[in-house]
């Protein structure tokens, strides 16, 4: 039988959804950069006394600020990577479905936009 | 659904008993969600932190009421069920672990780390306060 696929299609190996295994292979590696993060995160905040002084002098050293928004970025990544998996597979009405995935989308994107300005904000201390 | 013949029938959805890692499978994505909820509330936690003292004072008090203690701690768990749960991803996807009794083993570690974690979290912050 003959391929019609072109040599170029199978060397890009895109398939033809166009995108590959991008969300699979994206969805792993925010996956592992969250491991030492989520870690040191959880921990570091469990350990702070939870007024607005101790909060802010936390967040204003340069490696836990950076290392904060390091967080956000990887975090929303993976939600809005995992929340379209769920969408994709839940959600029947390809309408719906595409509506909700990007709606979440540019929730996620807000969010992690926010996070991040306000991180800043702290760390300059405006 | 005709039972008089005496053959054998297929479980039924509802009541077939869902093994430990079909548990686990469904946990990871329902703690999945929690935290994507969780991370908007940190983003609210912050977004007060750098607004200034004032706006923070009008969150700390939801935070430390019970309810908000309540939806921490459910969040603590949820991380660290995700956490713990998604290193098991990790491994699958490198191939190991893919054997019944290892995934069976693996899902009840999964379970015992994520319970010491959240609560060697917990105890480290009432070490705090």
């Amino acid at each position: 039988m003959s391929d019609f696929r072109t040599p170029l299609s199978r060397v890009k190996g895109l398939g033809s959804a166009k995108e590959g295994t991008s969300h699979f292979w994206h969805q792993r590696l925010t996956a592992i950069a969250l491991i030492p993060l989520v870690i040191w995160f959880a921990f570091g905040l469990a350990s702070l006394p939870t007024d607005y002084a101790s909060l802010t002098a936390y967040i204003q050293q340069p490696v836990i600020g950076v290392g904060l928004i390091l967080l956000i970025a990887m975090l929303f990544y993976h939600a809005q990577l995992g929340v379209q998996m769920v969408l994709e597979d839940y959600v029947s009405s390809h309408a719906k479905r595409t509506l909700m995935i990007i709606a979440s989308g540019f929730l996620f994107l807000i969010c992690a936009l926010v996070g991040i300005v306000a991180v800043i904000k702290i760390l300059v201390g405006a | 659904m005709n039972t008089s013949s005496g053959h054998p029938t297929s479980p039924h959805v509802q009541i077939y008993r869902m093994p430990l890692t079909a548990v686990l499978s469904i946990t990871h994505r329902v703690t999945g969600i929690i935290l994507a909820i969780g991370a908007i509330l940190l983003i609210w936690v912050l977004s007060a932190l750098a607004a200034g003292p004032e706006s923070y004072a009008k969150v700390q008090p939801v935070l430390q009421s019970w309810f908000g203690y309540l939806v921490l701690l459910g969040i603590t768990f949820s991380l660290y069920f995700h956490f713990c749960n998604g290193i098991r991803h990790l491994f699958w996807d490198v191939g190991m672990g893919f054997e019944i009794e290892t995934a069976d083993k693996t899902a009840k570690l999964a379970i015992i780390i994520a319970a010491i974690l959240t609560i060697a979290t917990w105890v480290v912050a009432a070490g705090v306060e």
